[in-house]
This record gives C-alpha cells, structure tokens and sequence, in this order.
C-alpha cells in the first residue's frame, strides 16, 4: 500500500503525517497541483492552515486539482483521512458530513485530550475496540463540529460518529461531543485530533499509532488489486 | 556648508545635526531625500547599534562549537553528525505596544526570516513577554492581543512555540516587551551568507510586494521614547504568515537546489538595510532599481520603496545562468520574485528608477559610517522606579495572608509565578514531532533532533526587577538561571544569544545600567564558557513614565546526548526531595518583597564557580536517569518552588528547610521564599537520592535531603515558619491566570 499525503501551500503537518504513515508502510507526498495519484492507494489530508485558512478554513484548498482525484479515490471506496485541517478540507468538498466552525472558546486551543472511539467499522478504526480510549493531542481554531438536528440524528443512527471527546475533555464545544466522522460508506474519515502527533512516547503517547496500523493491516487483508 | 531645509527634515528622521553633517562629509555633498531617508534608518540606533556597539565587544563570541557568530543573521553552533543549530533573539517592543496583535505576529515573522535566512529551517519560538501589572485593563488587552499574535503567526506557519516567560511589573504598563526566539536546524554544508559575491549577479527580491507598511519602523518607532501612540500605528507593519510560509518552503527548496549565492531577510529598513548591508559584507556595490520592485501601491517614491518594511520579503544574489529556474521555483510555491538589480564592483549603493540615478551613496558610508557614542553612565541616586511603598498588610505581612501558607498562595497566584497555560495553550507547541518536553513539563523545552542522534534543549530568562535592584548581579543571574534550566534536563549550554532590553541609553542612569548589565553578561558567560553567538538591542524603552526595568533576556541552546533521559517533573509518591546547590535565599528584590512594596537597590552575589560546579553536577545526575524530577529555585523561592512540583505531579509534599536555615544563618520566612540563582530541587527513590547525596559529599556539592513527596497537601517547615496548604488550593492559585484574563481553563 501507498499512502499520499497532500501538501498545500500552508500545510504545516504534511511531514508529521508522513512520517507517521511510513512507520507502518510505504508513504509520499502528493503535490496539491497533481490530477493523477498515480500509485497512490490511501489518501491523507493534514493539517496546517492551507492558504493561510483564508476566507473560510479548507474553503479553498477543496478546489485544488489533487482534491478532484480524492475525491474519485474516496468514490471508489479507498480510504481517506482528513486531520484537522484535513478534516475541514474535506467537509468543505462534501466528502464528510457536517461544519467545522470556531472553537466556542474563539481563541487557538493546543492541548492532549482524551478521545473515545465511537465505531470500529472503518479503515482506520478497525483495530480499536468500541469505548477504547486514545489519549491524542488538538491543536487548532476551528474545530466545533456541527450539523443540523436532523442530519447529526441520520448520522448518529448509521453510526458515522467515529470518535467522541471523553466526558470533560470536548475543547472546542463540538456538538454532541463529535470529535470525528465517517462518510456513509466509512472509507472516508476527518477528526480534529492528531493521530500524527501520538505515535513516539517520547513526543507525546503511541495512541494515534493505532489509526494507521488499522489501515496498513487492513491493507495487507484486502485482496489484490481491490 | 549649508543646512538647507533639509535641516529640519533631517531632524524629524531621527538624525542630529552632527551626524548631518557627517552624512554631508561622506557624501561631498548635501544628500537628497532619497539618501536621506536611507541614511536616517541605517544611522537609527536600532540598525547601527550606535549607543551599545562599543560595549558589545566585551562579550565573548567564540567557542569551539561556534560556526558563525555575531554580524550574521544569527548565530549557529555545530551539534554534529554534520548538523546545525541556529538561533538568535529579537525585540518587537514599540510595534507590540503601539499595536500589539500584529507587532507580536511580526515580531515572530521577523525572527523566523532570520534563522531560514541562514539556510536553517525553523524548529522552535520562544517568548520572552514583560507587561505591567495584571490588574491594568491596559496590560490585559496588551497580553491578550500579543499572544493572540504570536500564535496567529507561528501556528499558521507550522513552526512551534516550546517555551518563554511572561513577567508583570509596573514599569512596564506603557512600554510592553515582546522578546522573540527562534531555532532552526541545518545541514553544515547548506549554510548561507548574506555577503552578496559575483559582480554581475542579479539581486532578486522574493515574497510578498512592497507597500507603505512600516515606513520609518526602525527610526520613528524602535529608536525613539514612545509617545503619542496612536499616530504611530502606521508605522506598525502588517504580517501575513500564509505567504511567508510559501517563501520559507521556497528559499529552503531554492538552497537545497542551490541556486542562491547569497540570501538575507528584510527586517527593519526594508530594502535599504538588505542590499547595504549584503554589498557591506561582500566588499561590493549593488544597483536597484526601484522600478522593477513589484507594489502594492503605484505611486509610490523611491525613498518609500527602499524604506518600506513590508513583511515577508527575501533578497537574494544569484547568478544569471540560474535566474530562470529561481523564477519557476517561486512560481510553484505561488511566491513573488523579481530581478531588481545587479552586483557592481563600485562599492556604491545606486538606486535607479526606470535607469535614472536617484540616490548613490558609498556602502562603507552607509552601513560603518554612523559615528559611535560613548555612554556617561552615572549610579541612580537611590531606586529609580515608582513602586516602593512598604505595605505590611502583604503577603505574610500582618493581613489574612499574614502566616507562611497564606503567603505561598499568594505567591502562587501572582501573575508573575502563576502557570502561563493560559497563553501557551493558544501555542502550536508540538508540529514538527520533535517536542519532547512540552511548556512547563520541564524547565526547559526538550526537541529530539533523530537526524544527528542527538537532542537539544531552550530556555530563555531574564528577570527586570532582579536587574532593576542591581544589574550586574541581575544579569548574572539571568545567564545562571538560564543555563540552571538546561541543567535540569540534562543539557550543557552551546550558546546564548541575548537582547538587551533598556530605556534611554543618552540619560546616565540607563547608561550606567546598561554598562554594568553587558559587564555581567561578558562575565558570566566568560565563567560558564558559553559563547555569545548573536543578539539584539533595544533601547529608548521608556515614555514620559519613566524607562522600563532594565531587562537583558538571554537564550540558550544546550545538548543533550539522549532524549528518553530528558530531566522533567515527575515526583513520584515515596521520592526523596533534595535541595541541591549554594544557594543562598535573600528577600532582596523577591516576589514577597516586590508584594510588600519593599524594593531597593542591591542583591548579594554568589561567586559564579560555585554555581557552575552544581549546574554540573545536576546535569550529570538527569543524565543518569536516577532522578524523576529536577526544578531550579527561582521566583518566590524554593516553597513555590516545591509547590510547583506538588502541582506538576499531582501528589502533596512535606519538607523540612532546618537545614537550610542553619546553614545560611536566615529566618524561617527568608529560607521559605527569599530567592537567590544556584539552588536545584531533585527528586528520586530514597535509594537514588542517598547515592545522589554521597555523591555530591565527594565532590563537594552541597546537598540537603528535606523531605518526601506524598499525600495531598504541601507542608513546608522553616524554622518558626510553616507554609502548610491543601494542594488542591495551591494547585487552584497556581492556574489562576486563566480566571483573571476572563477565560475558564478546564482542570
């Protein structure tokens, strides 16, 4: 498996992100010009603030050329992880559901938080135990998650919510808690937290680890050429 | 000679009628307003260090790590594995008084366009931040705008802020202090000058266009009293950290193809410090034409476009044959770049607009012509600053706090002592998964460095009213308080880079600071064998209220061979704690003083040997992993000391200082919170502590056992004095930073 990690002109995670994919499999950069992944077989949207989180966060990255080919990857059911800023991009390409608005706190909140896993039905979550909790760093401005009533209730009954803040530990007043989600299909998953930053005790846990060996072991399962 | 009526402009620029002159006998002329202009900011005391340049040569710069030191960008030492590390200091005092979000934010931008400057991509910030009391709603928005600031700029651009200070003091209410530090690392062989070389070569400008931000910045602004702010705020320059992201990537992509023969940042005086100062260094002269410069404005003058301090701009020599694939790399990374001029072997700075000479002027005359003055320092008759008024109702005084408890958490809930969470929350601190100690995890920032096998650790310190009570003895403090923090999580001092922070070098008490201040700074790093690789001044901080503290801020950057070894703050339930060094509490120039109102002139001193032998020996001891914390005693004395370790851990303490008190022959209350430089806190097994203990018998090193860590309140005896708090209350005084600046912070 090839995971690419896009890289826009103000990604700041891209690296981190990449480095913690190449810790269980083999891993590139993706350019935000290329049209064609190529070899690619598993997408990472980072984080960081691409075009400076100018006019809305993710508002202008999602029209980048390599978001019109992740969007086909995502279509074809591969997998896709959007990280904070990643997470935003793809709301705003209407691959996950809901909106990222400002923190409640309306200032930028850095900080290790506890996050529970709310399913183990997608790519990433599928070595995790319902309930577990992970122990991953935020860091951002914009991480409120929010949707309608009617869409958070279709969401929570097809079981799209993947991570939920642990009771006391939501940091930005994300609605019911929501810390990530899925698309319908789960192939596709955005969280705020950064499962990047949480894979070398040295620098912080190895929790975060654990999302992309659910994806390399999910990939070295899935026959050929799927 | 004549004095036109360039008299009276001269004057409103900043310059005297002597330095006039002057200007007029390099010239062989009167120069006309476009070499005015560039002569008033390259001659301003903030670019021509024309006060402090004489006793900045007592500092020592060389060591055998050192590989570029003062006059570059920054300074860099060498980490090995053919690794660099470079790091420096910079005010943005006035902008972030005058308009403190994006002074702050420029502040950062300034700092960062430095180290990548060098070739060294940025790794980590760090603050150093003075304003006055927190109770002023004028130093809450100051503080609330300026870390809104630092964040804006160093979160968007993905470079961490690891570490600082904050300290809250009256004489700081007008005139704010934003200290910025930024580290980057390098290959050795990807290192870059500023000296451009190559007659011929073509000068490309890179970034962001040119606009009428900041015109006069480093004249008008950073060189002069501040006053009437409000009219001074367009000379305060706007940052955008999205583009100089773009052309950070861009420069450090441009080097790796090593396109470039030559790279320097536009700081303060834009384009006229840039090109004078590459053509200085080089031995060459440089054209510019100001036509070709991309704006955003297009009427504007020449002597605008080659004053204007637009952020985010980069100059760069680079050979003709090699021009077109700069131009595609800036295209790719969406950056401005355009061909503005050419290497001459004139030794002139010729400004042209559309091929017309509009200003020609020797570099030599430009960049070293500006006459140095001599200081006439003269002692204060007495102390200087507004604040002393003997209050006994302060802490441990005869009010509610009046027994030693009440006194720690006052202590603990000044704004000074208190935890900073509230700002470095607002921090990036961990991009880049370097961050092995985050802020207040340790007493200095721990960053692993895989690719030289190796890690290094940050500090950055420098305590005003300490320096205020006596400068010299203050400032050496402020190097062993430093270097004291490296100690305590195994790392031994590379370099320092250092900004002297100061009010009005012409009036003579400020002098006089000032020379005793740089004196102690020579001598401490001399003692403590840490060179000096760079820095920065600041002076004429001061308003009709009178000059700041007197306030040196030091960096350093230290080494240390293994990371999973990095000293923190972890007091298990059951450790030994150990008092450890020669110190000596005093309640001169304290915290419980500056709280009752009791300052005055004077601190005692340590010999600074003595200090050093135990920063070594406590280095040694993280490095061996057989302890679980090591904290330095430093504000509001080894009590909040103690309590900050209580509170990091989440686990009560109880604590002797009997011995402390015999040995030093001080009252309970002074061995309880008096502070002083060379005191260390460890903590270990009992086991580890004894083999610590014998240790340190052997070599000399005083050491105290005074107790064990356990149970949930803080108890600490000192002779008649008892400061005993529930830790839950400490812990409560302690995060009340957040509560005062309007902002609820969860546990």
């Amino acid at each position: 498996m090839i995971v690419g990690v896009l890289q826009f002109p103000g990604s700041c995670d891209e690296r981190d992100a990449l480095a913690a994919c190449e810790r269980v499999d083999e891993a590139r950069l993706v350019w935000h010009a290329e049209r064609d992944l190529g070899d690619v077989d598993a997408v990472v949207v980072p984080g960081g603030f691409s075009y400076g989180d100018y006019l809305r966060a993710g508002a202008i990255a999602r029209f980048a050329p390599a978001m019109e080919a992740v969007a086909e990857l995502a279509a074809e059911g591969r997998p896709v992880l959007g990280i904070c800023n990643g997470f935003q991009v793809l709301c705003e390409a209407g691959l996950l559901p809901g909106a990222l608005l400002p923190n409640a706190g309306l200032r930028f909140v850095c900080r290790q938080v506890e996050v529970e896993v709310a399913s183990a039905e997608t790519a990433f979550t599928a070595g995790l135990e319902p309930g577990e909790r992970l122990s991953i760093p935020v860091k951002h401005t914009s991480g409120r998650w929010f949707a309608p009533a009617d869409e958070l209730e279709r969401i929570e009954a097809a079981g799209q919510v993947v991570f939920r803040y642990a009771p006391g530990h939501n940091p930005n007043g994300s609605l019911a808690d929501v810390a990530g989600v899925a698309n319908e299909a789960g192939n596709v998953v955005g969280l705020m937290p950064h499962p990047e930053h949480a894979v070398d005790p040295l620098t912080g846990s190895l929790d975060g680890l654990r999302l992309f060996a659910s994806l390399a072991e999910r990939a070295s399962l899935a026959p050929a050429g799927s | 000679m004549t004095l036109p009526e360039a008299q009276s402009k001269h004057r409103e620029l900043g310059l005297t009628d002597f330095e006039y002159e002057r200007i007029v006998e390099l010239l062989g002329r009167d120069p006309n307003d476009v070499e005015l202009a560039m002569f008033s900011l390259l001659w301003s005391e903030h670019c021509a260090y024309k006060h402090s340049r004489k006793l900045l040569r007592r500092l020592p710069t060389e060591g055998p790590r050192v590989v570029m030191g003062p006059g570059e960008n920054a300074g860099v030492v060498d980490i090995g594995a053919g690794w660099t590390v470079a790091f420096k200091v910079e005010s943005h005092n006035h902008p972030s008084a005058v308009e403190p979000f994006q002074g702050a934010a420029t502040g950062v931008g300034g700092i960062l366009r430095d180290i990548f400057a060098l070739g060294a991509r940025p790794i980590a910030v760090l603050d150093s931040l003075r304003f006055g009391d927190l109770d002023s709603d004028r130093s809450r928005y100051l503080f609330d705008h300026v870390v809104a600031g630092i964040g804006h700029y160093g979160n968007s651009i993905g470079v961490p802020t690891v570490g600082g200070e904050v300290y809250f003091e009256p004489p700081y209410e007008q005139n704010c202090l934003v200290n910025a530090m930024c580290v980057g690392l390098a290959p050795r062989e990807r290192l870059i000058r500023s000296a451009a070389a190559g007659v011929g070569n073509v000068v490309v400008l890179l970034g962001a266009s040119t606009g009428r931000d900041g015109i006069g910045g480093a004249s008008v602004l950073a060189s002069a009293e501040l006053e009437a702010e409000a009219e001074k705020r367009p000379t305060v320059q706007i940052g955008d950290p999205f583009e100089e992201k773009k052309v950070l990537e861009c420069c450090l992509e441009l080097l790796g193809r090593e396109l470039l023969v030559s790279l320097q940042d536009l700081g303060a005086a834009g384009l006229t410090s840039s090109a004078g100062e590459m053509a200085a260094k080089g031995g060459v002269g440089i054209d510019l034409d100001v036509a070709r410069v991309p704006l955003r404005e297009a009427d504007m003058e020449p002597f605008e476009i080659m004053v204007s301090e637009s952020q985010e701009r980069m100059l760069a020599v680079v050979e003709p044959a090699a021009l077109d694939e700069v131009l595609a790399v800036c295209e790719r990374w969406e950056t401005g770049a355009a061909a503005i001029g050419e290497v001459t072997d004139t030794g002139r700075i010729r400004v042209l607009r559309e091929g017309d000479v509009v200003g020609d002027m020797p570099v030599a005359a430009l960049v070293d012509g500006c006459p140095l003055y001599d200081l006439e320092p003269a002692e204060p008759d007495g102390w200087m600053y507004g604040n002393r008024t003997a209050d006994p109702s302060g802490p441990g005084g005869e009010g509610e706090d009046a027994d030693g408890g009440g006194a720690l958490l006052a202590l603990l809930a000044a704004p000074s002592i208190a935890s900073k969470r509230w700002a470095f929350e607002q921090y990036d601190s961990i991009v880049g998964s370097r961050t092995v100690r985050r802020p207040e995890a340790a007493d200095a920032a721990v960053l692993q460095i895989p690719e030289a096998e190796t890690a290094i650790a940050v500090a950055i310190d420098g305590n005003g009213r300490r320096v205020a009570c006596d400068p010299y003895v203050g400032t050496v403090e402020a190097v062993l308080e430093c270097a004291q923090n490296l100690a305590c999580v195994g790392a031994e001092p590379l370099g320092l880079t250092n900004c002297l922070n100061f009010g009005n070098p012409e009036k003579p008490n400020v002098a006089w600071q000032l020379n005793h201040s740089t004196q102690a700074l020579a001598d401490a790093c001399r003692a403590l064998e840490v060179p000096v690789v760079g820095g920065n001044v600041s002076l004429y901080n001061e308003t009709g209220d009178g000059p700041i503290y007197p306030t040196p801020i030091v960096g350093m950057v230290g080494e240390l061979p293994d990371p999973a070894r990095a000293g923190g703050l972890a007091l298990r339930e059951g450790d030994a704690i150990a008092l450890c060094g020669p110190f000596a509490p005093s309640l001169a120039g304290s915290e419980l003083a500056k709280a009752r109102g009791d300052l005055g002139p004077g601190l005692p001193s340590l010999p600074i040997d003595a200090v050093a032998a135990a920063i070594a020996f406590v280095r040694e001891g993280v490095r061996s992993g057989a302890l679980g914390a090591a904290h330095d005693v430093s504000d509001g004395g080894a009590a909040c000391a103690l309590a900050e370790l209580a509170i990091a851990a989440g686990i009560g303490l109880r604590c002797d200082l009997d011995g402390l008190v015999e040995l030093r022959g001080v009252a309970g209350e002074t061995a309880l919170f008096g502070e002083g430089p060379g005191g260390f806190l460890l903590a270990g097994s009992p086991q580890a502590l004894a083999e610590l203990a014998a240790r340190a018998a052997e070599e000399r090193i005083e050491l105290l056992v005074i107790g064990e860590a356990g149970g949930d309140s803080i108890e600490i005896a000192a002779a008649e004095t008892e400061a005993s708090v529930a830790l839950g209350d400490a812990a409560r005084a302690w995060r009340s930073l957040g509560e005062r600046m309007g902002v609820e912070l969860s546990a």
